[in-house]
């Protein structure tokens, strides 16, 4: 199953449906997609030159050569706008330092812009490669007219169309003729993409193009951003989510801070905001100081009686219940296998509340402007913000721009602009050019926080030990129902919706005579707090839950971890992949399995209390699986508990690897989230809101805890897919597998704190004199 | 009004004693590439030079700058081997604490020309960086030691991570 928006009003731009248009405009030539019906009624250059239909332009080639690639994806370390640039260039056959790339704002023409779920590559690398093609073929038909050749004979290469041994440059070709071509949607079908052994920029080393200005100063980020005339604000955060009254504010310990200009109570008509204040000063520091001296009183409401324990607890007993849980995966027969088992095996697994802790907290700079008002901000889903944002305002969604700038880490806490509403509402109040930022602490309670939760999986055994199937079921509170529930998916039986975001995984590539995957919303935890889509979301506390019981089943049945998962991938039936995204199915992932099991022993013997564990990840859906194994060496510090990650062996099928060292870097900080989240990361739900409000009660990975790690990309030729997150969510089932191989306790909990495995300890000693 | 020098200028502030240095900088004087994080002296995304310590400017007050020199990102010209070494390794993710982490392993290099794995993790560990770029972070810092010659000549003095912890 797929995630895709299932809601009629979608705004998603397929493909499949857009001509291609291709023309000059002024001194360039600008390549388009164009809906079907509007261009076959107008020429190219025309339509291009005239604004009045919606194409999504690729990108630019001036009469120097410049190539501008126009990346509606958004910046946030990925590094997005190289790779993408390189897919363009690589079919164009442009020279690479000739590139440069341009991070739009929310003009319709851009199309629908979202930047998550490891989807950029995945979602562009057909439609870019296309574009390209079809630059470069209008470019050697040009360029072998100028020259008097056959196009049979030239090719396009480094930024020249080259014939035998003559050539002239794509500047030339654009500075001296006229184009104008379309290209249906049909056609571009036929237009092939390169193969890897025929790559030339894509898979070969480069540096990335945002990195320069990073390590000068120079980047911008929605921080840095000052506007004529405005505001400084910082809003107080109301105690919980949702369903605060303010009852009463008093400011008079605000009024002798020099520069305090007074607060206003913000009203929000998009239903995000219950009880909030604006504080406004001449400068940030002083509106810092002017709110932590404002007292705002709310009356009483439900959630402050919420508590991490009974979230858990709640979901704890929904999903004893089959009738209330989604169906996801429904193979074989459960029950019948459960009935006959001559064995049992039941685990229940937790993961507790984390923080996004993106490190620039959010903000935003709000002008009323000509007309329209204008965000200055970085946002990861543009397209889901600016509708909110617009009803918030009571304004149409075209009085509302957002300008995108650097993201100080997105991780998935700025898919949905919340953040963005209260300055937008501030600065409507104010009637003046407003910019809102968040303090840590602020940012922390207004977090859209990691759902705490709870999963049980039950397997069957037969008389020989062998498993003959497992039920999972899962509970969690569901991202894309608080905040874009038109992506929910329809439940296998039809009879109910899922949170694809918050299930992926569970349905895995494992070959299982019965298999049933029940997938539970956590209503409490939905209606006490936002729960946020963090780095790779679900698969998050479904691949801790998963995999750490691939290794209790694998124990149970007298296997060898790895042996057992070899035997379980066996690419039949359902498992056995498709095209075009996931061709080879499970062999692609028994591949990675017995890459790493080349490259680390997993039965060598090690010193006491160390132990080497592994786990596999399939990525962020079904449809876009990306095929990791990785093994954990760990040493346990008995007497403190600590747990010692030495070192992290990791392989990775993702199909082509189009920027490789952005790639490599990516897998770098996924794995390293990875050993944060496992190990470092969590925090608890008290009187409605995460306790954890900085640096001092929350503990991010720092240089010294972080392993060594040895990172190998399968080479591959298939279709490219998503790598942000899927690091991420392999590491902490590895973990505590190896723990269980170093100590012989098995870890159910995340995070796996020192003191958690301290009490571990002792009650294995305990049970054991 | 408090006087100091910032990245060669001579500046000046008439904002109140105890306004913390890195908004005199970013917001007065424009200086945006040091950067807030979590306003208590504990991630480094704020981190500059005064006097050529390595120094938290968001737990600093403007008071105590005064006849400081003071310098930030933008002072280092696009010209410290570090700044080179972070392009040559691709360092920066989202790039946010890269400000801070630049400062403060410049202050490091003064010491130890040629750092080993160990001190560098005790100098660097108080700056946090998010998208988790520490192995780069590592060998950058081992990169620019290469070229000592122009790292000791930078003026940059002794600094103790425990000391600035307890400030």
């Amino acid at each position: 199953m797929s995630i895709t928006n299932k809601s009629s009003d979608s705004g998603l731009v397929d493909h499949n449906r857009r001509d291609l248009l291709i023309g000059s405009l002024g001194a360039s030539l600008m390549v388009a997609f164009a809906p079907a019906i509007m261009a076959q009624q107008i020429p190219a250059d025309k339509m291009l030159a005239n604004n009045a239909f919606s194409p999504t332009i690729w990108y630019q080639i001036d009469n120097t050569g410049k190539i501008k690639v126009n990346v509606v994806r958004a910046e946030m370390g990925q590094h997005v706008g190289t790779a993408l640039a390189k897919i363009v260039a690589e079919e164009l056959g442009a020279n690479w330092d000739d590139v440069i790339i341009e991070h739009v704002d929310t003009d319709p023409k851009w199309g629908y812009m979202v930047t998550g779920g490891s989807w950029s590559v995945f979602q562009s690398y057909v439609p870019l490669s296309k574009a390209g093609a079809a630059g470069r073929e209008l470019l050697i038909e040009a360029g072998a007219k100028a020259l008097n050749k056959s196009t049979k004979d030239c090719q396009a290469s480094n930024g020249f169309v080259v014939c035998k041994e003559q050539r002239i440059s794509f500047a030339k070709i654009i500075s001296t003729q006229k184009f104008s071509k379309q290209i249906s949607a049909e056609e571009l079908k036929s237009y092939p993409i390169k193969s890897r052994k025929h790559h030339t920029v894509i898979g070969k080393p480069s540096q990335a193009l945002d990195i320069p200005a990073k390590v000068n100063g120079s980047a911008i980020y929605g921080i840095d951003v000052e506007v004529p005339g405005m505001v400084y604000a910082r809003p107080i955060v109301p105690p919980t989510r949702y369903g605060n009254k303010i009852v009463s504010v008093d400011d008079t310990g605000a009024k002798n801070i020099g520069g305090y200009q007074g607060y206003k109570t913000l009203t929000d008509p998009s239903g995000w905001l219950e009880g909030w204040v604006a504080v406004y000063a001449d400068s940030y520091p002083a509106a810092i100081k002017a709110a932590d001296k404002i007292s705002v009183k709310y009356s009483a409401n439900d959630a402050l009686n919420v508590s991490e324990d009974r979230i858990q607890e709640h979901g704890k007993t929904l999903i004893t219940d089959p009738d209330k849980g989604a169906l996801l995966v429904d193979v074989g027969n459960v029950s019948k296998a459960q009935q006959n088992g001559a064995g049992q095996l039941e685990s229940t697994y937790t993961t507790s509340s984390a923080l996004h802790f993106q490190l620039e907290p959010v903000n935003a700079v709000v002008e009323f402007k000509q007309g329209k008002w204008h965000v200055h901000s970085g946002n990861q889903w543009q397209s889901l913000t600016l509708p909110q944002v617009a009803k918030a305002l009571e304004v149409d969604d075209s009085m509302v721009v957002i300008h995108q700038y650097y993201l100080g880490g997105g991780f998935g806490r700025r898919l949905f602009g919340d953040y963005i509403i209260p300055a937008a509402l501030a600065a409507k109040a104010m009637g003046k050019p407003v910019k809102m930022v968040f303090t840590r602490e602020d940012d922390a309670h207004f977090d859209q926080p990691r759902s705490p939760s709870v999963s049980h999986l039950h397997a069957s055994f037969d008389a020989d030990k062998r498993v003959t199937g497992i039920e999972h079921r899962f509970t969690a509170g569901w991202p894309t129902k608080a905040m874009a529930p038109g992506f929910l998916a329809d439940s296998k039986d039809g009879k109910k919706k899922i949170d694809m975001f918050s299930a992926s995984g569970s349905d895995h590539w494992y070959s299982l005579p019965s298999h049933k995957v029940l997938v539970y919303n956590n209503d409490l935890a939905q209606k006490t707090f936002v729960p946020g889509w963090l780095r790779s979301v679900g698969p998050g506390w479904i691949q801790w839950s998963v995999e750490s019981f691939m290794d209790e089943v694998a124990h149970q049945s007298g296997q060898d971890p790895v042996e057992f998962r070899r035997a379980l991938l066996d690419a039949q039936g359902r498992q056995s992949g498709s095209e075009p995204h996931s061709v080879g199915g499970a062999n692609r992932l028994k591949n990675v399995l017995d890459v790493l099991t080349q490259k680390v022993d997993t039965r060598q013997s090690l010193p006491k209390n160390q132990g080497i564990g592994i786990a596999l990840s399939y990525g962020q859906e079904r449809n876009m699986p990306t095929w990791v194994a990785l093994a954990a060496h760990v040493d346990v510090d008995a007497a403190t508990g600590k747990v010692k990650v030495k070192k992290l062996t990791c392989v990775v099928d993702c199909g082509v690897v189009v920027h490789p060292d952005g790639a490599l870097a990516q897998l770098e900080g996924s794995l390293l989230w990875g050993v944060s989240l496992a190990l470092h990361e969590g925090t608890l739900f008290k009187h409605g809101q995460v306790a954890s409000n900085n640096l001092h009660n929350y503990f991010p990975l720092r240089m010294q805890d972080a392993p060594e790690m040895d990172i190998s990309f399968v080479e591959s030729d298939e279709f490219p897919v998503g790598l942000g997150e899927p690091g991420t969510t392999v590491v902490a089932p590895a973990i505590g597998n190896a723990v269980f191989n170093a100590t012989g306790i098995r870890l159910r909990s995340l995070p796996m704190t020192p003191s958690a495995v301290k009490t571990s300890l002792e009650s294995k000693a305990g049970e054991q004199a | 009004m408090v006087t100091f020098t910032l990245n060669g200028q001579k500046v000046a502030s008439a904002s109140p004693d105890d306004t913390p240095l890195l908004w005199v900088i970013r917001d007065e004087l424009g200086f945006k590439g040091t950067k807030f994080g979590c306003g208590i002296a504990m991630c480094g995304a704020c981190t500059i030079h005064i006097d050529g310590q390595a120094v938290r400017s968001c737990s600093y007050p403007l008071k105590q700058a005064q006849g400081k020199q003071i310098t930030t990102i933008e002072g280092l010209n696009d010209s410290h081997p570090l700044q080179k070494a972070w392009i040559a390794e691709q360092v920066p993710q989202c790039g946010y604490c890269q400000s801070g982490q630049i400062m403060q392993a410049a202050t490091l290099l003064k010491y130890y020309p040629s750092p080993t794995d160990e001190q560098i993790n005790t100098h660097m560990n108080g700056n946090l960086c998010r998208c988790m770029a520490y192995h780069r972070i590592r060998k950058a810092i081992k990169r620019a030691a290469k070229d000592t010659e122009t790292i000791v000549n930078n003026g940059v003095e002794i600094y103790t991570p425990n000391e600035q912890e307890l400030s």
